[in-house]
Order: structure tokens, then C-alpha cells, then sequence
């Protein structure tokens, strides 16, 4: 019987080209029309430690890097001992014979690939040799394959020709290997393929996409895993009149030159992951306080200090809230997915200009460097929100009093009319310091009311009569989701409720947040912290954590939220 | 209280020396925008924390736009608005504490950049807001509130390290002649990349060195400041450094070199970027070409 999903991991040491590997099959398999997923994790370091990169293929949208492994490829003894426990029942693996030999009758075979490629004239093509045996294995149709080699070598250079060949040739080879080895792990099924343009993209290049779209023209950051590519993205692509890029010299200069950039009429971003983020706690409460517009992006790792650089945790909640010393609630958009990466770069942009202050688009390490193809955004659709501003003969005021029931007054931009001062220190009306009562009490109260401006992030509501809500955050949305569909289909009755918003959440979310439902929350990090902040909220919310700095796989949370039923917290 | 303001409630002390920066600081940016032809609205002035920060709310008359940040960090939020429109005037006045204790790892970069941006240091030797505590340029010895038994670590000298970090302009001078200051700041904000005016700027309640600076002629104490000599060349190095290795506080400009800003760069960077719309740039990314 055909499969409808595969998952393939290369393991070995950093360096070794795991991820190459990884990346080309997911690319010849996107092309191929399937759907794709990629996953890496490895050690902060450029060469050598133990390392993996993995695929998951799938004839419909992958939500997760699934459960289980089907084809396991080895190069190294360690890795084997530290993977081939995550084979699924009839799954294979393919060692590296060069390197380690296995005691005959597992199910498993070894595979001289650096041998093979040097036969076919081009020893670089170790690769290709594997990704044929993969194919093998899973029945992958090669003709795929030869095309993905022949678009990804041509590159109009002499030589070309030969490499493309020697490259066909080393992934017959590994077919040839795989195929005597008399084992097969099952047949994918034909890809149902999309009848959009899609695109292959990582989460952090989608979110420079996506701020970029809607107007972004000014970016300040300081190189940190997982948030480095964000800065190497924008200092690749964003020239052009207008527009300012630079590397500063730390996470501190980067937030107060986006401050200097913002308040100068500029839309600016910067990227950063936890330690960067604690560096810039000052910045944005002075941000908040003197309501300049900007976005930061967290890249979450695994913390405190310098914790796990290169690993999934979703455990910068709080601290992206309420990042700074006083009353402080920061605009969170947290997206789930690599589409949702791009709509929330775009919205928090918009954001920031439309209630005149500091956004925070909390990502992931599980989104960072994931790679997978999807629809193709149609920027024509994507707005370009700007500040109000000011014209002669207003008031003015840029810190006047304001309740909603009016526009919220223009933002005065330097050059222009309504001088002011941007104060750091609680003001008046045109930002002259003055710790007088009222002011404080005025001006906290507009702060605050300026949130009520802030909605059209992306919600899901599913069967929400139900008694138990499943409600995950960020990347924990796709293994959640595969996990209640699983727990639907077997006759469960779980509702299901996902916000990218996290403050302010959409008036329809709370409302079934509000509704009495019992919440359960899974979320990568050890203290719960969205079901506590829900809690905070007279919210019935309990959390399934995990710590491990790996994402969920979608079997432990179907027995977890099982459990949770199971053990009468409803009917 | 500012004339402006009867609400604002910060007051420098009787014979502050910020009152001398503040008048002179004002002539500079009236005379810039005249000799410009700008409006007061293209000056913007990024204030640190302390007595000094307190100078942008009190400026008179037809305002520039300001910023009153956080402590130390007036020279990054100053490159920000410098290079988010390089069309500003753009102006750091900090205190010596802020810019030379708490925010001294940016003078560095601001340095390297040579960014556009002038920045007026207001050296008064002790931390005045916060009551008297030593300061990065209060001497050896010094007994004050935080160092009850004398100062423990060296001073700096803020000149000799703008020089060793490569500042491009230079000048030195205190808060007692603000007509001249005034000349030396508009000076050094037309210099084309960063600029520092460092300005003895005396506290009269916690450090007053008014005598120590100026002397006291009548008496015939020579005092510590002296103007300097007509054929010091500001365009040499060498010139620089000997005048910084003699005793006392020159008064004018110590350093000058032309050169490139960091926007003069990062336009010759632009001319060659790779030119891409959105749509361009979204379709490198499609899977099938």
C-alpha cells in the first residue's frame, strides 16, 4: 500500500554535509509536486559534534517533523547509537561502511558512498550516492531526482555537463546498493501538486519578507543563533533609496539606533535571540515609554544565558511581554508556521505604525532554519500601514490625553511641524519631564489604550462546545495539530483554538477563552508560561511541557492530552 | 524651570556650567540653520541621562526636536536618527558619566563609522543628579560620597582617548566663554563625520573647579585651562599628541581630519547594491522557475 509520508534524518557530525543532504532531497521532492518539511539540529560550533538534518515528505501540507524515522542514514557509530532508536518499526537504516561496520541481520545496510562517488569522477557527489539509496527505499521516482540535479548544476559554467553526469551516475549507484540489499520501506504515494505557485523558504527569511513587504526600510542588529540570518537577509536586500542597513556593535546599540531610526520617521526592525533580547531590555522600555514604533524580533533558543544556542524552546514568553522595569505589555505575535512567518513580519511592521510604539514577533529556532515550500504570498495584498502624522496648524500635542473614542493623533516627525521631545522620563503633552500625578495617570492610560488599535493577526476556532481546548503557541501548533486530528478521529470531542496574536489576543478568542472551557496548553519550556499568563486572566489553563530543546512529536502529545482527558479533568 | 514650561520640574543649581553649554549650544543651532537655510525642525538633540540630559527641555525659543533616552546610550539612538534621515542636524549632548563611564563602549564605533553626528560632552568631574559620586574623570584621591576614603582608580583623559579611538574631530573648551563655545560647536557640527566638543563644565554644588580651571589672576594663580597656540596644526597627529602630552586643558580645536562619513560610504555602497523590487526578490525563492 502506498505511504502518504516519509521522514528521512541524516545524523552524523557537523560539517559532514547533513544538511546539503537533507535539503537537497526536500527540494527534489517539492519539485517533484510533494509536500516538505525540513528539521536540523545540531551544535553550536561550525565543525564536527554530533548533528542531524531531516526531511519529511508528504503527499499533503506537513505540519510537524513527525513522529518517528523511516529511513535512517548513519555516518558515523554514534550516530547510529543515538538515532536508531527513533526507527519506526519498519524503517531502515543506511550506514557508512567506510566508517563503522554493523553485525549482520538488523535492518540495516552498509554503503561506501565516498568510494562510489570517486568511481564516477566527481568525489563531491558522496551526496548524490546516498539520496539514491534513500530514493530506492522509498520508491522515489528518479527521473525527479535527474531533474533537480540537472536545474541545480546549471549554472552556465564549463564543466557543467560532466557534473551533472557524474552526479546521475553516483545516484544510480546508490540505487544499485539499496537494491541489493533487498530492503524497502514502503512506496510514496503519487504527490497531489498544488495547483499555486509555491515557494521554498526558511522561517526567518519569510518574516524579512514579510516586514520588507510592508514597508520596512530600516534595520540595526548584531549576529546571535538563531536570529543570524535575519541580518545577514537584510544586509543582502535591503538597499535601495531610503532604506539603511547595518551591523552594529551590540544588541544594545542595535535597539537604540531602531529607537534613533523610528523616531526619525523610519519603519526599523532588529533580530536578535535571548542574551540579545535581554541586552535590549532598557531600549524598549524607553520604546514604550516614548512611543516610538519599531519591531524586534526574538528568535527564541533554549535559555537562560547562553543555554542551548541551536535548540528549540519556546521559553521567552514573559520576558517578551513584559521585557523592561515598570508597567509594561508589549504587543507578542508569535507565528505557528513558515507562512504565518511572513504575515507576522508584515503585521508587526503595520503595528508598530498603527499604535505608535514597540512590537515583539517572537519566533522560534524551530522555525528559524526550517525549510518548506509554500503558496507564494501576493504582496499586492500585503498593506503598508504608516504613522498619522502631523500637518501645520495641528496642536501639536504628541503626548496628548487620549481615550480611543478619537484617531489617535499623528506621530511629528523630525523636519517637519509639532517639535517634541521623545522622553524617556513620564511627561507632558510636548514631552518636557514632569512626575506630576495626573500626567503619569493620563499618559499610563493612553499607553495602555493604544492596544485596543492592534488586531488582524491570524486565529483558528475548532469545535470550541467542547469541554477540553487544545491551545498551542508558535511552532507547537503543528504537532498539536496533528495530534488532535489524530485524537478527533478517534471519536474524541476536543475543540481546538490557536492565536498568532498572543497580547492583544482577538476579541473572538478570548471569548472562548472566557467561556469556562478547560485550556491545555502545549508549550516547549518548563514553567507553562502561556497557560500561567492565562491563569492570570481567571482562565482555566493547564500546561503539557516539554524541555528537551527537541519539538514535540505528535504521538506523546496524543497520549499526553489523552491523559488529560482521560483523567476526568471533564466528562 | 523652563520659560517655556512652568510644569517642568528640573532646575540646574546657581552657576551650573550647563547654563554656559545650554546658551551656547542655542547660538550654535540658530547659526547652523541660518547658515544652512534649515528650519530649527531639521536640528534634533539626543540627551542622555543626568544634569546634562536635562539640557534639551530647556533650550528657548524656537524648539528642535529631541530625544531624552536612557542613560549612556546617546550616541547609538543618535546614529539611528543621523542615518534613519541624513538630512537632520543631529546633536548629542551627555555628561561625562553618561558618555564616558556607563555609554564609553560606543564612542568606539561611532568612531570607526565616523558618523555624522557631533556630540557635546559636558565633563563637570562627579556624578551631580545623583549627589556627588566620583566620576571616570574625577582625579586620583578624590574624596567624595561613593569614595569616602579617596578616589581608588585612575582618571581618565578624555581627550587622549578620543585620539587613540580615532575620533575625527576634536576640540576642547568649558562652559565660562559660551559665544565661543558657540563657534567651536557650529564648527564641529559642520565638520563631514563624528565630532566631539568636550566642554569643563564645572558643578558648583559637588566638584566646583571654576578657580582650578580659570586661576585666579589678581592673585597670580595661572589657572588650568590655557587657549592654544596659534601654530598648532589640528590637521596633524603629531601636532595632536604633543599638545596632549603637556599639563592643563586646552582651549579650541586639538584635532581635525577630513574625510569620508559614514553616509559619504554607505552611498558609494548603495550606488552598486543590487537594485530588486519586492515581487523581484520573493520570486527567488520560487520552487519551479
Amino acid at each position: 500500500m502506498d505511504k502518504q509520508d516519509f521522514v528521512i534524518r541524516f545524523a552524523g557530525e557537523g560539517g559532514q554535509g547533513l544538511v546539503t543532504s537533507a535539503d537537497a532531497l526536500a527540494r527534489a521532492a517539492a519539485h517533484a509536486g510533494y509536500f516538505v518539511q525540513t528539521h536540523s539540529t545540531f551544535p553550536s560550533q561550525i565543525m564536527g559534534g554530533p548533528a542531524s538534518s531531516q526531511v519529511r515528505i508528504s503527499t499533503t501540507p506537513v505540519l510537524s517533523s513527525g513522529d518517528g524515522v523511516d529511513v535512517l542514514v548513519t555516518l558515523n557509530k554514534y550516530a547510529y547509537d543515538h538515532h536508531c532508536d527513533d526507527l519506526n518499526p519498519v524503517g531502515v537504516t543506511v550506514y557508512n561502511a567506510e566508517e563503522f561496520d554493523l553485525p549482520e541481520g538488523g535492518h540495516y545496510f552498509g554503503i561506501k558512498a565516498d568510494e562510489l562517488a570517486k568511481s564516477t569522477g566527481n568525489a563531491r557527489a558522496a551526496n548524490m550516492v546516498t539520496i539514491g539509496a534513500v530514493a530506492n527505499l522509498i520508491d522515489f521516482n528518479l527521473e525527479e531526482i535527474d531533474e533537480f540535479i540537472t536545474q541545480r548544476f546549471t549554472r552556465g559554467r564549463p564543466g557543467d555537463e560532466e557534473i551533472i553526469e557524474a552526479n546521475i551516475k553516483a545516484v544510480r549507484l546508490g540505487v544499485d546498493v539499496a537494491k541489493s540489499s533487498g530492503f524497502n520501506v514502503g512506496q510514496l504515494a503519487p504527490p497531489a501538486e498544488p495547483d499555486y505557485t509555491q515557494i521554498m523558504i526558511t522561517g526567518n527569511a519569510a518574516l524579512s519578507m514579510g516586514a520588507v513587504a510592508a514597508g520596512l526600510d530600516f534595520y540595526a542588529g548584531y549576529p546571535i543563533s538563531p536570529a543570524t540570518t535575519v541580518l545577514i537577509w537584510m544586509e543582502n536586500y535591503l538597499w535601495g533609496e531610503g532604506r539603511f542597513v547595518h551591523q552594529v556593535a551590540s544588541e544594545i546599540e542595535a535597539i537604540n539606533a531602531i529607537i534613533g531610526a523610528g523616531f526619525a520617521g523610519k519603519k526599523a526592525l532588529t533580530a536578535t535571540a535571548g542574551p540579545g533580547f535581554s541586552l535590549m531590555s532598557e531600549g524598549l522600555g524607553l520604546a514604550w515609554m516614548a512611543e516610538i514604533p519599531l519591531v524586534v524580533v526574538n528568535v527564541q533558543r533554549g535559555g537562560p544565558a547562553t543555554g542551548l544556542p541551536t535548540k528549540s524552546e519556546q521559553s521567552d514568553l514573559y520576558t517578551s511581554m513584559h521585557p523592561a522595569h515598570g508597567d509594561i505589555k508589549m504587543p507578542v505575535l508569535a507565528p505557528g508556521t513558515i507562512e504565518e512567518c511572513f504575515y507576522a513580519g508584515a503585521l508587526a511592521t503595520n503595528w508598530a505604525e498603527r499604535y505608535q510604539g514597540p512590537v515583539i514577533l517572537v519566533s522560534e529556532f524551530g522555525l528559524a532554519e526550517r525549510g518548506e515550500n509554500i503558496r507564494r504570498p501576493d504582496l499586492g495584498k500585503v498593506s503598508q500601514e504608516s504613522r498619522a502624522s502631523v500637518s501645520e496648524g495641528d496642536t501639536g500635542k504628541r503626548y496628548d490625553s487620549w481615550d480611543g473614542s478619537t484617531p489617535l493623533p499623528g506621530m511629528p516627525v523630525p523636519g517637519g511641524p509639532g517639535a517634541y521631545v521623545a522622553n524617556g522620563s513620564e511627561h507632558d503633552e510636548i514631552g518636557d519631564t514632569t512626575h506630576l500625578p495626573h500626567h503619569h495617570v493620563r499618559l499610563m492610560e493612553r499607553r495602555f489604550k493604544k492596544l485596543d488599535r492592534l488586531d488582524g493577526a491570524h486565529y483558528e476556532i475548532e469545535n470550541a462546545d467542547a469541554d477540553v481546548i487544545i491551545m498551542p503557541w508558535g511552532s507547537s501548533k503543528g504537532p498539536a495539530r496533528e495530534a488532535y486530528d489524530r485524537l478527533r478521529a478517534q471519536g474524541e470531542n476536543i475543540g481546538w483554538l490557536y492565536s498568532v496574536a498572543l497580547n492583544p489576543l482577538p476579541r473572538e478568542v478570548l471569548e472562548v477563552l472566557k467561556s469556562g472551557r478547560k485550556i491545555i496548553v502545549p508549550e516547549l519550556n518548563y514553567l507553562g508560561q502561556w497557560s500561567s499568563l492565562l491563569r492570570m486572566e481567571g482562565i482555566d489553563a493547564e500546561s503539557i511541557t516539554q524541555y528537551t530543546g527537541l519539538p514535540f512529536r505528535p504521538a506523546d502529545l496524543v497520549v499526553s492530552i489523552g491523559e488529560r482527558i482521560g483523567d476526568g479533568v471533564t466528562a | 524651570m523652563s520659560k517655556r514650561n512652568p510644569e517642568y520640574d528640573f532646575a540646574w543649581c546657581p552657576g551650573c556650567g550647563d547654563f554656559g553649554v545650554r546658551r551656547a549650544l542655542q547660538v550654535a543651532l540658530e547659526a547652523y540653520s541660518v547658515e544652512h537655510e534649515e528650519p530649527q525642525a531639521n536640528n534634533v538633540v539626543v540627551a542622555g541621562i543626568g544634569c546634562s540630559g536635562n539640557m534639551v527641555h530647556l533650550v528657548e525659543g524656537d524648539q528642535p526636536f529631541g530625544i531624552h533616552g536612557i542613560h549612556g546610550r546617546t550616541l547609538p539612538i543618535s546614529f539611528g536618527v543621523k542615518q534613519g534621515n541624513p538630512k537632520l542636524n543631529t546633536v548629542v549632548v551627555a555628561g561625562d558619566g553618561d558618555f564616558l563611564s556607563i555609554g564609553a563602549e560606543h564612542i568606539g564605533p561611532a568612531a570607526y563609522r565616523n558618523v555624522n553626528v557631533t556630540a557635546v560632552v559636558m565633563d563637570n568631574g562627579v556624578y551631580g543628579l545623583t549627589k556627588g559620586q566620583s566620576s571616570p574623570t574625577t582625579e586620583f584621591g578624590k574624596v567624595t560620597v561613593s569614595t569616602p576614603l579617596g578616589k581608588i582608580e585612575n582618571p581618565i583623559s578624555p581627550l587622549k582617548h578620543y585620539m587613540s579611538l580615532g575620533v575625527s574631530y576634536i576640540a576642547s573648551y568649558y562652559s565660562s566663554k559660551p559665544r565661543v563655545l558657540a563657534t567651536v560647536i557650529q564648527e564641529a557640527m559642520n565638520h563631514n563625520g563624528f565630532s566631539i566638543v568636550h566642554v569643563q563644565s564645572p558643578c558648583t554644588t559637588y566638584n566646583d573647579t571654576y578657580d582650578i580651571l580659570k586661576g585666579k589672576p589678581r592673585e597670580g594663580i595661572k589657572g588650568l585651562a590655557y587657549d592654544i597656540p596659534e601654530d598648532h596644526d589640528p590637521t596633524s597627529e603629531q601636532d595632536a599628541n604633543d599638545l596632549l602630552s603637556r599639563p592643563g586643558i586646552p582651549l579650541g580645536v586639538v584635532f581635525k581630519q577630513e574625510g569620508k562619513s559614514l553616509q559619504d560610504r554607505y552611498e558609494e555602497l548603495q550606488a552598486r547594491a543590487p537594485k530588486r523590487t519586492n515581487d523581484e526578490l520573493l520570486d527567488t525563492y520560487l520552487l519551479k522557475i
